[in-house]
């Protein structure tokens, strides 16, 4: 049979992102993907070293819409190390609850995603209303759903309350119950262990060959997770299961995340239960002194890498970074071969690759006399549905 | 001994031109320096002798006359590696490492299209990150290039 291209892209066959795929079909079997990244490269390395290292912690925050603690957390623990800081306690356990946090948005996300994509929307929309438990209490601890800015030199900037730290302890029960709930539907609902099931095969050998990261490599046996084999924040001080399975398989990625999601509410327990009396940040002058570091986090997709460079100024002289994605990247092209072309969004899903993730309140400045208001989501719905309405849509 | 002095040692053993090349910033934290020339005898000693198997990155850098490449490998100990070399700006030829390390692939592509480095060996293929258009000999990374030189190219 002839050989047919068919090229996807550069709009995301799965997700919200542009890469462009090349796929070589043999009738139905993809037998070649070649793939174009780049088109979100918006030179935030370049950025970082125009600007001071105060600038560059809310910029380097925006490398990723959902894991934004990840990059900053990351970042700031390379410049804190040529700094020579000691970050307090307190500071630390904080940095640690809000990256759980950050996982079980999103994975909840990812989950409502693999669900859509497998045409399982009862299951996007369950994950998704229950992310929404996790995202009040983002908002409520940081100000913000996504983009906290919890993070700063030397520590964190806001402190936590008895009463957050109560109400999060609650929230953890709830999505507990669900999680276990979606656990259920991952080992008994036919259709889904079907559908998954020896769907994107990758080998532990092939983990190992092209150093694949996260839950990915996890799910296929490979026993690697930053937050145990390289401490940082507070993860020396809590324990916790890495979660491995041996299948392989977009199923096996699916069961590494829900399990992770326990894992995380176990640690947010043990982190609010422990979490020490103290300072929450230390000054870290505006000039870094001349030195380097190379700092690892295990964000959601696995691990995250930040490589800094100081000239002791207050201007980074290089900053390096490496999001999980493209750890990944090769993995997933290993991933496509042999399989159906309609299996290509549930493989690229599978490995959840990153995209971003919007507001719901929006706020809308009045030209004439500059001030602001502040529109809930009823009243955003009503206006949306108005502005339909004199385009001439019926509702 | 600690794990990060004993590998230290067992670099300095199999390698005498790295006697004082290496240094221990803090716990898990390994940086060497070592000549372009000796780096594919180095990394294929880390890889297969003592367990660096997995690459996290190449970091380029620019440093006025010179080009650095750091290669980040790791370990299942949770033990990081960044062996460092630099090659002449104006002949800056590195070798392909994507025989010991295939995910090297897309770190290598970067530092060909930010900082215009030349990698030896490397397979044709789609460029990275930079769009198709990107004028020739502009590497945004080297300092000599300035972000407004990309807003004066668009009007």
């Amino acid at each position: 049979m002839d050989k047919v291209v068919i090229p996807v892209g550069p709009q995301h066959p799965a997700l919200k992102e542009p890469e462009s795929f090349r796929v070589i079909l043999e009738g139905e079997k993809i037998v070649g993907v070649t793939l174009r990244l780049g088109y979100n490269h918006r030179g935030i390395e370049k950025a970082c070293e125009e600007r001071t290292y105060i600038q560059d912690l809310y910029l380097i925050e925006r490398v990723c819409g959902i894991c934004s603690h990840s990059h900053s957390t990351c970042f700031v623990q390379a410049v804190e190390t040529i700094a020579g800081v000691e970050v307090p306690k307190r500071a630390l356990y904080i940095r640690t609850l809000v990256g759980e946090l950050e996982r079980i948005h999103s994975h909840l996300l990812w989950l409502g995603v693999a669900g859509h994509e497998i045409g399982f929307d009862t299951l996007f929309m369950y994950s998704w209303r229950d992310r929404e438990i996790v995202m009040d209490i983002l908002a409520d601890l940081t100000g913000n759903r996504v983009n906290y800015g919890i993070n700063t030199y030397g520590g964190v900037k806001r402190d936590i309350s008895k009463e957050q730290l109560q109400k999060i302890l609650k929230a953890m029960d709830t999505l507990e119950e669900r999680t276990k709930y979606y656990i259920q539907v991952a080992t008994e609902e036919i259709t889904l262990m079907k559908r998954l099931s020896n769907v994107g095969r990758l080998p532990k050998a092939d983990v190992e060959t092209l150093d694949a990261v996260g839950p990915v490599a996890r799910a296929s046996g490979v026993d690697r997770d930053v937050r145990r084999d390289d401490p940082y924040a507070a993860y020396n001080e809590v324990s916790f299961k890495v979660i491995t399975v041996n299948n392989e398989d977009v199923y096996g990625r699916t069961l590494v995340r829900v399990g992770e999601l326990m894992e995380s509410y176990s640690i947010i327990r043990q982190i609010i239960s422990n979490m020490p009396d103290g300072p929450i940040s230390v000054k870290v002058p505006r000039k870094i002194p001349e030195g380097e570091a190379f700092s690892r986090y295990e964000a959601p997709r696995g691990e995250d890498v930040h490589y800094v460079k100081s000239n002791g100024s207050d201007k980074p002289e290089r900053v390096k970074v490496r999001a999980p994605t493209l750890a990944n990247v090769k993995a997933m092209l290993k991933m496509l071969e042999n399989y159906n072309l309609a299996d290509l969004p549930i493989i690229v899903a599978a490995i959840d690759p990153c995209f971003s993730c919007t507001d719901r309140a929006i706020s809308i400045k009045k030209l004439d006399t500059g001030s602001s208001e502040i529109m809930d989501w009823k009243s955003l719905r009503q206006y949306s549905i108005e502005w339909y309405k004199r385009k001439g849509i019926k509702f | 001994m600690t794990k990060e002095e004993s590998i230290q040692q067992e670099l300095i053993k199999n390698f005498n031109f790295l006697e004082d090349k290496i240094r221990i910033p803090k716990e898990r934290r390994i940086f060497v320096d070592v000549s372009a020339d000796k780096f594919e005898e180095v990394l294929k000693f880390l890889k297969e002798k003592i367990g660096f198997d997995t690459l996290c990155t190449i970091t380029g850098l620019d440093e006025g006359a010179t080009l650095g490449m750091i290669y980040h490998l790791t370990r299942q100990d949770g033990i990081v590696i960044n062996i460092k070399i630099s090659v002449p700006k104006d002949d800056p030829k590195i070798k392909t490492i994507i025989g010991y390390f295939p995910a090297a692939e897309y770190y290598e592509r970067e530092v060909v299209d930010l900082l215009g480095a030349k990698v030896e060996g490397l397979p044709e293929g789609s460029r990275y990150p930079l769009p198709d258009g990107w004028p020739d000999g502009q590497y945004p990374l080297r300092k000599d290039w300035k972000s407004d030189m990309l807003e004066k190219e668009d009007k």
